[in-house]
Formats: structure tokens, sequence, C-alpha cells
């Protein structure tokens, strides 16, 4: 277990640094000059090199990107603003530390996905178990086209009908707003409420499908079999057996998906206002914000992969036949 | 003429009450296609402790069957009539409750692959011990005892630390050793071997077979050996069901079949059937054709498109009349050849070949 993780983490710093390094270089194969928007419209050639050198785009990437990667370690000064290892660098734009920015906007993509997430897990994986158990009668064949429908919603259209539909036209729902739990847990719930809503509304329905798959496809197993066979009930057959090899699809799924949905959920964030990291890639993109850019890239990417090296991990302790090493 | 009517020993080998009794079992499953006639009017018996193998290509019928008799098919999609009593109770329409309290305690059944038919994620010992512990309510200590005590009757080699393997630890040979620990856990009286070897190397077959055999004679349970070898039926079975089409062609005890098979099928399979003591120069002489489709079974005897021998019957019923299992009790055939063709048939044209 112990050479497992530390071979999977020394790996994952690896695809961290391909990640950042790719961006760097990505972001420089686009034409836009951040310093010339920063400088502005009145802008002399002389002010524009010295903003450029100030921001460091005077040196070619790999040296800037080498800049930016010992910067991790060593810390800096921007703009008079002292950053402390672990330091990602400091946004021109919006004239803060991008660490800052991060640590700012990712509590609203954590509550967004966290309470999502308890949503739909327990629908997703319910409705799933119950249609699955009803295979071919009429509960699973209502689930199965609901869900269907659902899964094939996008939250660009299910986003603003429900607004419209809660909040909008009927005043039952408090538009989306972002509140810290610690501030006000009723009014974080409150003001969440919607994106949850239609959130897990679209991945309950993924998650039906596949818990009912899986299971659908464990129910044939031969070794379900034998367990009714040898006598065991119904329920424990049903419990014991094909959720215990269900489990193991829904944990790696989920595992990724949960990574996925950290690293920023571009699109809900956008439909309902949310400012989250996922919103906050997107403005950084626009602003040609390169340091804050390579920040959230990052962390979206840490996440996806710390939570493979978990999914890998929690999958050897479902299925005794897998052995990490 | 040669027709073996000992009545007593119908099917049942050692005689008496039969401790499975079959009768008129019709197994029906609804497809998209047509109604499947698995099983079709099918009746046995296995009397207490002795051995019954059931013989026949693949969708004869066999493992539905057996799965029947445990009460395996889903309900909704299959239409079961007819009865089936073990021990005199009757468990064709009994509630899925009562069966439950059966199933593993007084008949159990082995399958064909220990591999996919072994839960990967329980340890053997937690799989041989469950089943315990639903019939007899024992603790989780009690359970793993028996369970350490199962597998040192079948011949696994350090019980009491194999018992914590998981399946995939185990070889295949091991794997079905275990299978058959967690069947006869409960000592229960019939146990249903389903291929129990077909997955296994032949010399493992063997240990298979012969630990079988003599954990029969230690605890007088009933077999039924469902293969479609009949090497092994002649190695562990006193008596011979040959099925075909879901229902019985052939029956008799090993020797009367084995020895004097009357059915046309029964001979196809025998000639089909590599001899050691042969000679090698005699070519194998698989039944041609293939099995028919059990939506849409042939009119008459549903042998008849692949039987060499329907132009010899008198009156050509072959196609028109489907032939009953006949006489009654005893050495029977379903073929509507009389007693003289196919002796004669056997002696001049089958039994040359067999080596």
């Amino acid at each position: 277990m112990l050479r497992f993780l530390v071979r999977r983490t020394l790996g994952a710093l690896v695809i961290l640094l391909i990640v950042s390094m790719v961006t760097y270089a990505l972001f420089f194969a686009i034409p836009a000059d951040p310093a010339r928007l920063y400088c502005g419209k009145t802008c002399s050639p002389e002010n524009l090199a010295l903003i450029r050198h100030e921001m460091g785009f005077d040196k070619s990437w790999p040296v800037q990107y080498w800049n930016w990667l010992s910067t991790i370690f060593s810390g800096g000064t921007f703009n008079g603003v002292h950053c402390g290892a672990p330091c990602f660098g400091y946004s021109f734009d919006k004239k803060e530390l991008v660490g800052g920015i991060l640590a700012d906007r990712f509590p609203t993509t954590l509550s967004l996905t966290v309470g999502s997430a308890v949503i739909f897990l327990i629908f997703g994986i319910g409705t799933g178990m119950l249609a699955a158990h009803k295979q071919g009668k009429a509960a699973d064949k209502i689930a199965s086209s609901l869900s269907l429908l659902a899964s094939s919603m996008q939250i660009y259209v299910a986003g603003p009908l429900a607004l419209w539909a809660l909040c909008y036209s009927t005043d039952l729902l408090d538009l989306p707003t972002y509140i810290p739990f610690t501030k006000d847990p009723i009014g974080w719930a409150g003001g969440l409420l919607v994106p949850w809503i239609v959130l897990s509304l679209i991945w309950t329905a993924n998650y039906t499908r596949m818990t009912r798959s899986s299971m659908v496809e464990q129910l044939s197993e031969d070794y379900v079999r034998t367990a009714r066979a040898k006598g065991m009930s119904g329920s424990s057959v049903f419990m014991r057996y094909a959720w215990r090899g269900a489990m193991g699809t829904i944990v790696t799924v989920f595992g990724i998906d949960l990574g996925v949905l950290l690293g920023g959920a571009i699109i809900t964030e956008t439909t309902f206002s949310l400012h989250g990291l996922g919103q906050l890639a997107i403005q950084s993109f626009i602003d040609s914000d390169l340091s804050l850019l390579v920040g959230v890239t990052v962390v979206a990417a840490t996440l996806i992969v710390f939570f493979n090296i978990i999914v890998d991990a929690a999958y050897a302790l479902i299925d005794p036949r897998i052995r990490l090493a | 003429m040669t027709t073996q009517a000992k009545p007593e020993e119908v099917s049942a080998g050692s005689g008496g009450t039969p401790f499975l009794s079959v009768r008129d079992l019709s197994v029906r499953f609804s497809t998209e296609d047509g109604v499947v006639r698995a099983v079709d009017n099918l009746s046995f018996d296995v009397a207490p402790g002795s051995t019954l193998g059931i013989v026949g290509e693949s969708g004869s019928g066999k493992s539905v069957t057996n799965l029947a008799v445990l009460g395996l098919h889903n309900p909704d999609r299959t239409e079961i009539s007819g009865s089936i009593k073990l021990d005199g109770q009757e468990l064709v329409g009994a509630p899925n409750r009562e069966l439950e309290k059966l199933r593993g305690k007084k008949m159990s059944m082995i399958f064909q692959d220990p591999l996919t038919a072994l839960s990967p994620f329980h340890t053997i010992g937690k799989q041989i011990g469950e089943t315990f512990r639903k019939h007899t309510g024992a603790s989780k200590k009690e359970a793993r005892d028996r369970a350490i005590e199962m597998l040192t009757r079948v011949g696994i080699p350090q019980p009491t630390s194999r018992v914590d393997d998981y399946p995939h630890q185990f070889s295949g040979g091991m794997r079905q050793r275990a299978m058959i620990a967690m069947s006869l856990v409960c000592d229960p009286k019939l146990v249903i071997a389903d291929e129990p070897t077909t997955a296994l190397d032949v010399t493992v077959q063997a240990q298979i077979l012969d630990l079988l055999k003599d954990l029969q004679q230690e605890m007088g349970t009933a077999i039924i050996l469902i293969t479609h070898d009949l090497g092994v039926v002649a190695r562990t079975a006193q008596d011979i069901m040959v099925m075909y089409a879901g229902r019985a062609v052939e029956r008799g005890t090993v020797r009367e079949v084995l020895k004097a098979p009357q059915h046309p099928y029964t001979w196809g399979l025998l000639s089909s059937m590599p001899s050691l003591t042969g000679d090698v120069n005699i070519p194998l002489k698989p039944v041609r054709g293939t099995p028919p489709s059990l939506i849409n079974l042939p009119s008459g005897c549903p042998f008849n498109p692949r039987c060499d021998f329907r132009e010899k019957v008198i009156g050509g019923g072959c196609t028109s009349e489907r032939p009953p299992l006949s006489p009654a009790t005893g050495h029977a055939a379903a073929c509507h050849l009389n007693q003289a063709q196919r002796q004669d048939i056997f002696i001049d044209q089958i039994k040359p070949r067999l080596g």
C-alpha cells in the first residue's frame, strides 16, 4: 500500500508538471499579449516594454515556466506583495495572489459539488437499485425512461428552466448565491438549492442508469445464482453479492466524476452566476491572465489525479483480486 | 426379447421410497421468439444414497430440470407444471421462503465452473460458513470452525489458513473442492452436480469424482450428476437418464444403458465417444445434425431428423407420433423401433464400433 501511494504520488507530480508546461506552451501559442491588455489604450512603447519586463513576459516561455516553477518553492514578491512558498504567482489583472484567488473561489465549487453529490448518489443509486430489483416491471420502465430523459437534458437548458420555474415566476426558492457555510449554514443551503437540484437531476439520471446496468449484470453472474442455490434470501443476495460487485464500477466512476466536478463545473457555475473555479477558468482565459489560468488548470488537474489515486486504492479494498503494487 | 423389467430398480437404484420424485415436469420459458419448451413431461426418481446420471447434449434440458428442482428459475418468465417432491414435500408452487429453507440444507448444487460460481468478493470460509449460519443459526466462530472441518474433509491442505483465502487464490481443482465443501456443509440429502468436472483438468476430474463418491458413501447423499460425458456416468452413477429435447429418451441402470442401449440417440452418443481399449482405426461417429430448436420442435419423435434408422420403423410413425418412454418401469426407451429391431441394430451395427 505504501509503495503504491509513493509510486502513484510521484507519477502524479510528473503529470502535473506536464500539464502546467503544456498550459504554458499553449498560452504562448495563442496571439495574445497580456502586457498590451494591461497597459491600456494610451500605451507608449517604453511603457509597454516596462510592463512586459515587470510581468516577466519579455523572456522566452521556457524561462518563464522555470521562473513560475521555482517560485512555487522559493516564493517571491509581486507589485510589492509578498508571496510565501508555496506561491502560485500573481494575477496582474486582478492584482491579487493566485493562491488567494483560488482559496477564495474553491469553497463555492466545493459546496456545489458536495451538495449535489450527496443528492445524486442517494437518489441515483437508490433508483438504480430499485429499477434493477423490479427489472422489466413498471417501476423499472418508468425509472429508465425518466433517467433517459433527464440525462439527455443539458445544464444550460435545465438551469434556466429551473430558475424560471422555481425562482423568477414563483419565488419558491432563493436565487443562487454563495454564502459561506461557516457564516450561515441555512443561507448556504438555501442559496445553492437550485443549482444542486439541477446539477443532481442530470447526474442522478446517469447514476441511475449506471447502477441499474451494473446491478442487472451482477445479478446474472454465476456466483449470485450460487448464493441463491445455497438458500440465501433475496435481500442478502441483492446486497451482499450483487451490490458488492456493482460497487466497484460505481466507486470508480464516482471518484473520477468527483475530481472533474471539483475542478469546476464550468457550465453550471456560469449558468447560475456562481463564482467558483469553473467560472474562474473561463474568466482567466478571456482576460489572458496566464498565472491565474495555470493556477486553475493545475488545481483542476491535481484534483483529478488525486481522486484517481483514491479510486484505485478504494478499488483494491472492494475487490480482493486487485493487488496494489 | 430383453425386457429387463425389474420394477424395484426402475430408476431408483437401491429401491425403496425415492428421495426425489419428479412427475410430468414441464418447464417453459416465454421469449420474444416464442415459447421454449425446455423440459416436457419428464418423470424420474432418485433413491436415497444413489446416483442418477443425466446425460444429453447442450440444450437437452438437463440443467433446466435441475434448476427447477432447486426453484432457481425466474418465476416471471418461467412456467413450471407437474410435480417435484423432495422427501414428500411438493416443491412446484412452493413459496420462495420455503424453498430458501430447503436450498443448501436438504438439497444443494455444485456448479460447473467454480471460478465464476464462487463470489470473488468473499473468502472461501465466509462462503461456506454463510450457508451453515443461514440454516443452523450458528455463530460466526462455529461457522468458521465448520468451514475448516469441511475443507479438511474435501482434502484442502492447511485448511486453517486456506479458509481465509479468496477463490482466486485457489487452483481450479481446489475451487471445485471448496464448492463441494460448500454444498455439503449442511449434510444435504440431495446434491445436484451440474457438470462438476467439465471445467477441470482430466487428472483433477477423477479426483473430484472419487471425492464425491467417497462423501456420498460417508453421508448417504443422493446425487444427480448432470454431464455430457458418458465416461463420468459409468464411473459414478447407478442409474442413467438420457435426455433429448427436454424429454427422457432412455433410462435404466448404468449397466443396462451402457451395455445394451436401446435408443438411436444413445447409440449416437456412445459411438461419438472414443474408447481407450478399442481399435484406434475405427473412426468416431458423431450424431449428425444439430439439436432441434426447442421453440419449434420437429413433429413426431423430436430425434427423427437426425435418426439413421427411421426408415426401419414399420408404418413410419417417426414424423407423426411422439413415442412414449416404455415400458413404464425398468430399462426403457422412447423409440418406435420394436425390441427385436433395436437389439438387432445394436448388435449388428453399433456394438462393433464401440470396441
